[in-house]
């Protein structure tokens, strides 16, 4: 409304003087922006459908042929590739849950300000602006069972008895699981100050006089937690969860710097296997596109969830 | 009829008090989570703190057995990460010993292991190419972000909210599936392994994230103030110049921090599309290598560069932290 009122202004005030429309501006401002992004991103994901429904390998001489959906039904026939998106859920769910307990924790420790208070809070979030990679590799040293500072700082110090994190190894015995539980662990080292973040900022948001009627009312804390804090920090606490469930679908960075899907497949996250399918070896561009593809349809679901559920609560504020 | 002056308290009551906040056990429980959060937080930032000491153990010194907390600081893993070297053999380390007074810091350090330094190592030109590549992506991504969040936030454009969303919903795209394409593409372009073909990726990369958040802060200046530009006179154009800019310059200055950071961390991509003139330095420094397997101080040294910068950022954007990392859909 405001702008149409101005452009009457302008037009009545200044009808001689000449200066771009306000429509061409807008095109002049916004189209760049989308140019680049079409050109970036819309056209290589129609390339790449196509390439899904090809036999194309980008270091072969041959042009792609069409295979039909021969890639796809390869892909839901195979075992491998089932393991490896059990595997990536496992530490999806491993990893966020964790994040949010250990993330809400943190907030309800650090809400009530004090001298250094913030200080200590923005020390906590360091972690999860460092590059993952890094992180990972840096990590890889923590864990090693002898001169590793991990098992050193937890108390187990002899090697033959404490575990071998990123080898899946307990005291020589293999153990199935503790490699990914070792990056989830890392990933919650770094995210959970997020879910912090986040959930500090509902907490904020709520009004003292809850807690002063609670209070008076005589209500435990207990009760307190579950009707006053938890449903007015849920809408925050929603979003930290889809956010970091897609990140987590999308886990690259941290597992190559640390593991690079091994011990064996134990930590072969779907977007490492895309990876080696793609990239290495015999670069499988046709197989590993329609592979992409399939990711890219899991993914855009849990987006859809999270932006939609943006657009709700931005509304509501 | 009395006023609130003569019946209130004789001084204003300046700290906010909760009527549960005043009893002694509310008291002791503040000192209780003040011990526990400076506990906590010790423990969350001991793995910042072992990087920053291993970068200064010596090669030894990170690999024996039980890891050290005292240890006899040295600048070897900065030597292995800067500068390629050669081993010396006994005959010619003699040869070298005999006149120490012409040898630089580094040449002495490197002496010192038994090694000569030939020059810089390939990962100093790694480096080089980060900074160009994050620099120059970060410049235009902030530029184009800004004039379309301007758009976005200003003007009727039709389908605001689905462009709004496509343009969110890139961001959203896995970087591995997103690279099989435009692999192919650069191919086709000879952009693999080239500046230009980097920048324009990681400017694409931040640029729905720019838009996002430059648009939150952009909505945030009261639109009154163009409003009075264009009845003084002011072109549409002058008046985004002259009066928006510098009101937004707060939320530019995070916007471009935020993407420097992006594409300074940034790995998948650099991986897969570039092998040697622009490899950046994050896909360098995993494959650090020494004798023997990864090379952990060079590692440990290297790892610096991304802890320093990222230290820095964290304390003077910690209010802006929030809007960052939702893409500015959460502002407080």
């Amino acid at each position: 409304m405001s702008q149409n009122v101005s452009n009457l202004k302008d037009a009545a005030m200044y009808p001689r003087q000449r200066h771009l429309s306000n429509r061409a501006i807008t095109n002049i401002f916004i189209w760049p922006t989308l140019a680049l992004l079409i050109a970036m991103n819309v056209f290589p994901l129609f390339y790449s459908l196509y390439l899904g429904f090809t036999n194309y390998s980008a270091i072969a001489q041959k042009a792609p042929v069409w295979v039909a959906f021969q890639n796809f039904s390869t892909i839901l026939n195979d075992k491998n590739l089932w393991q490896y998106f059990a595997t990536t859920g496992r530490y999806a769910l491993m990893s966020v849950t964790l994040q949010v307990l250990v993330g809400f924790a943190l907030a309800m420790l650090v809400r009530e300000k004090f001298k250094g208070g913030s200080l200590l809070t923005t020390l906590i979030l360091i972690p999860m602006m460092i590059s993952p990679v890094v992180v990972g590799l840096f990590w890889k040293l923590m864990y090693n069972p002898s001169f590793g500072f991990f098992n050193f700082l937890l108390g187990m110090s002899d090697p033959s008895k404490s575990p071998d994190w990123l080898a899946s190894r307990l005291a020589g015995q293999p153990v199935p699981g503790l490699a990914l539980l070792a990056v989830a662990i890392v990933d919650v080292w770094m995210w959970a100050p997020f879910v912090m973040l986040l959930v500090l900022s509902g907490l904020k948001a709520i009004p003292d006089y809850l807690y002063e009627a609670a209070a008076v009312d005589r209500a435990s804390s207990w009760f307190q937690f579950w009707r006053i804090t938890l449903p007015q920090v849920a809408p925050l606490l929603l979003i930290a969860v889809l956010f970091r469930t897609i990140e987590a679908f999308k886990s690259f960075d941290l597992v190559m710097g640390m593991t690079g899907g091994g011990p064996g497949v134990q930590t072969e996250l779907i977007s490492v296997d895309l990876y080696r399918i793609a990239f290495l070896g015999q670069f499988r561009t046709g197989y590993g596109s329609a592979l992409a593809y399939i990711i890219l349809i899991v993914i855009i679901a849990i987006s859809n969830l999270y932006i939609k559920y943006l657009n709700k609560s931005k509304g509501e504020g | 009829m009395t006023t609130f002056e003569e019946t209130g308290p004789r001084t204003p009551v300046v700290e906010p008090t909760r009527v549960d906040k005043v009893h002694p056990r509310a008291k002791l429980r503040k000192s209780v989570r003040v011990i526990l959060t400076v506990i906590v937080t010790f423990v969350m930032i001991v793995p910042v703190l072992v990087m920053i000491m291993t970068a200064f153990k010596s090669r030894a010194d990170i690999v024996t057995p039980p890891p050290k907390v005292f240890f006899h600081p040295t600048l070897e893993g900065f030597l292995y990460l800067f500068t390629d070297r050669s081993v010396l053999s006994p005959s010619n380390l003699e040869a070298e010993r005999a006149h120490p007074g012409d040898l630089n810091y580094w040449q002495k350090l490197a002496l010192s292991v038994g090694q000569k330094i030939n020059g810089p190592s390939d990962y100093v030109g790694r480096l080089k190419n980060s900074v160009i590549i994050a620099g120059t992506s970060t410049i235009l991504s902030v530029i184009l972000g800004l004039f379309a969040a301007y758009a976005f936030s200003r003007f009727k454009v039709a389908g605001k909210d689905d462009l709004l969303f496509f343009i969110l919903s890139t961001r959203m795209l896995p970087g591995v599936v997103v690279t099989i394409p435009l692999f192919l593409l650069y191919k086709q372009l000879g952009w693999n392994d080239t500046h230009i073909g980097m920048i324009i990726l990681y400017t694409v990369f931040n640029l729905s994230f720019s838009v996002w958040l430059l648009k939150g802060f952009i909505d945030e200046i009261p639109i009154e103030y163009e409003e009075a530009a264009l009845v003084d006179g002011y072109t549409r154009l002058q008046a985004f110049f002259k009066i928006v800019l510098p009101q937004a310059v707060n939320g530019i200055a995070a916007t471009t921090v935020f993407c420097l950071i992006f594409a300074w961390n940034e790995y998948a991509f650099a991986l897969m599309l570039t092998s040697e003139k622009a490899r950046t330095a994050p896909p360098s420094i995993a494959t650090m290598l020494g004798s023997g397997g990864l090379e952990w101080s060079a590692i440990a040294a290297g790892s610096l560069g991304f802890l320093i910068p990222v230290a820095i950022v964290t304390f003077v954007l910690r209010d802006y932290l929030l809007r960052g990392v939702t893409f500015g859909a959460v502002r407080k």
